[in-house]
């Protein structure tokens, strides 16, 4: 397969043609956080935390979905993605229940540890609005706390591509 | 404006996406046209039966051998499908919702083939084009943005309706000259210019020549070619967050910044139009909108917050009025609007006859009083005051 060569953060790095930014940055031990994103699934480019800066590209970029291209230059920790990234986190936060200590995924969790890597304590929005959902233990098996999801779709493209049964989908618009 | 060509003459679309097909070598077409617009599309269906009836569509073309098969495709009226990456789930039957460009439609568009996307203004152009030749189209215009643009123009104006102008014309061309001017003499504020989610420029900005590069620069965008033209009495905070409220609802709720962010936003306008807002708030939805606009995945979410920047940089005396003093300039926030008897009262009394909380008090012939703390700030003593001698601060 071709290979091409980019730049990521002053290291140039060879990465398979095909293959995202992420891919590549993380084969070069370069990391960028993600949440949506799961390397047995699709990636969707859906929560935005994996944002990097594309030289000669208006907007931040999906490190997750951009393909690597020859000569790309690329920064993954700049001030602007800094500062994009944390706000993501804040958002996902501001509608998400404040009980880590009594949750039980506390310490095994994403979301958790990546607002903790990024020093976000608090957030700015704890005013707003908070999406409310019944806690559906109907199922003997699953239990499901909506009011926790933070929409990434994992689910539904790990039982749309792998289960191959499409049983989930989103519904409505979040808010 | 896209709406009147189709129910006008879907025939021009029609020509010029069977010029496009021919061209890219496609043997397919679909428009996609709004269910709302039942009219555009019983036009369309009819415009395409006689197009295939005459040979122009259809299969074997006016015998070239080549066929070009168009099919409408309704959709439901998601702003978001606006997008291209959205239409095409759109139209493959999937939820209309974007997806991360590259790959970009011409490479992997509709079912995973390469795509050509136009608007119906593009597609329409195009015959016209071919038959008068580039050098004819390009003389109308700037060198950078050649030709022509539709605008919708709307709002305060005299005379409303579609305007198409030679791209380089001044806003004040388009205002004054084309639609008249304002409505009942009034002053002109701000024109929003693109769209849902196109900026709101000031009176400063109204000799600017409209191009596609100076509109960027201003932070502004050609957009859909719609202008609001809005006067003195509108609140441009208001205006920002009616449009944040448009944007909000028809975020698609894929990507983070702008599901949460846009909702975010909205509840910061409407608490500062409501009086409640505090200065760390102008900060904060400027933080807000400027990461929107760099982290979100599609257009929609990449613009939606150009009418909160624009108003906030072109008009943030307004924002600062209502945070600092909880008074709104153009007297249009109803929970700010405050309404005054002045010397010019008669002490007729109609006014407190009609207040319905019954809070205006006066005796007769002498000067009425309303009690602020009570009032609802209905406006009815200001719609009925035979005299005028009421005034909204």
């Amino acid at each position: 397969m071709k290979t091409v060569s980019l730049t990521i953060n002053g290291i140039v790095v060879k990465a398979p043609q095909g293959f995202s930014i992420l891919e590549a940055a993380r084969s070069a031990g370069i990391y960028i956080p993600t949440l949506c994103y799961h390397p047995d699934l699709v990636p969707e480019g859906a929560c935005r935390m994996c944002i990097v800066d594309v030289s000669g590209v208006k907007t931040l970029v999906a490190s997750c979905m951009y393909p690597v291209e020859e000569g790309m230059i690329v920064k993954t920790n700049t001030a602007k993605v800094r500062e994009a990234r944390r706000m993501v986190i804040e958002l996902l936060l501001a509608n998400h229940p404040k009980n880590c200590l009594t949750c039980r995924k506390n310490g095994d969790c994403e979301l958790q540890t990546m607002a903790a890597d990024m020093g976000v304590r608090t957030h700015r929005f704890d005013w707003g609005e908070r999406k409310i959902h019944t806690f559906d233990a109907s199922n003997p098996c699953l239990v499901r706390d909506q009011e926790k999801c933070i929409l990434c779709g994992r689910c539904i493209r790990v039982c749309r591509d792998i289960q191959q049964m499409n049983v989930y989908s989103f519904a409505n618009r979040g808010f | 404006m896209d709406r009147s060509v189709l129910e006008g003459d879907p025939h021009r679309v029609l020509e010029g996406m069977a010029i496009a097909a021919y061209a890219i070598g496609a043997e397919e077409g679909y428009i996609y046209v709004r269910a709302e617009y039942p009219l555009a599309v019983q036009r369309l269906k009819i415009a395409i039966h006689q197009a295939e009836e005459s040979g122009f569509l259809g299969k074997n073309i006016i015998g070239s051998g080549k066929n070009i098969m168009l099919h409408i495709k309704e959709g439901a009226g998601a702003f978001v499908c606006g997008e291209e990456t959205a239409l095409i789930a759109s139209i493959e039957g999937r939820r209309g919702m974007p997806r991360p460009r590259p790959p970009f439609p011409a490479n992997e568009g509709l079912w995973g083939k390469p795509t050509n996307n136009n608007n119906v203004e593009t597609y329409a152009n195009v015959a016209q084009i071919i038959n008068k030749g580039a050098a004819w189209y390009r003389h109308f215009g700037t060198a950078e943005s050649p030709g022509t643009k539709v605008f919708a123009l709307t709002g305060k104006i005299n005379h409303t309706g579609l305007a198409e102008v030679p791209m380089g014309i001044t806003m004040r061309e388009i205002i004054y000259d084309i639609g008249g001017g304002i409505l009942d003499g009034k002053k002109f504020k701000a024109v929003q210019i693109g769209g849902p989610s196109g900026a709101c420029l000031p009176e400063e900005l109204l000799d600017l020549p409209v191009t596609y590069d100076s509109l960027t620069e201003v932070g502004a965008m050609m957009g859909s070619g719609g202008l609001v033209v809005m006067d003195e009495t509108t609140c441009m905070v208001d205006v920002a967050r009616f449009f944040i409220n448009f944007t909000q609802s028809e975020s698609c709720g894929q990507c983070t910044p702008c599901r949460e962010g846009t909702k975010r936003m909205l509840e910061i306008l409407t608490r500062i139009t409501e009086g409640g807002g505090s200065e760390s708030d102008l900060e904060l939805l400027e933080i807000l909108a400027r990461n929107i606009k760099q982290a979100s995945l599609c257009g929609l979410g990449q613009t939606a917050p150009n009418p909160v920047l624009s108003t906030i940089k072109y008009f943030r005396d307004e924002y600062e009025a209502h945070i600092k003093e909880k008074h709104c300039p153009a007297g249009a926030c109803e929970s700010l609007a405050s309404y005054i008897i002045t010397d010019a009262c008669k002490g007729c009394g109609v006014c407190a006859r009609n207040c319905p909380v019954h809070v205006i008090t006066g005796k007769a012939k002498e000067k009425h009083r309303i009690d602020q703390e009570r009032c609802i700030k209905c406006g009815t003593c200001y719609t009925n005051c035979p005299f005028d001698a009421i005034i909204k601060g």
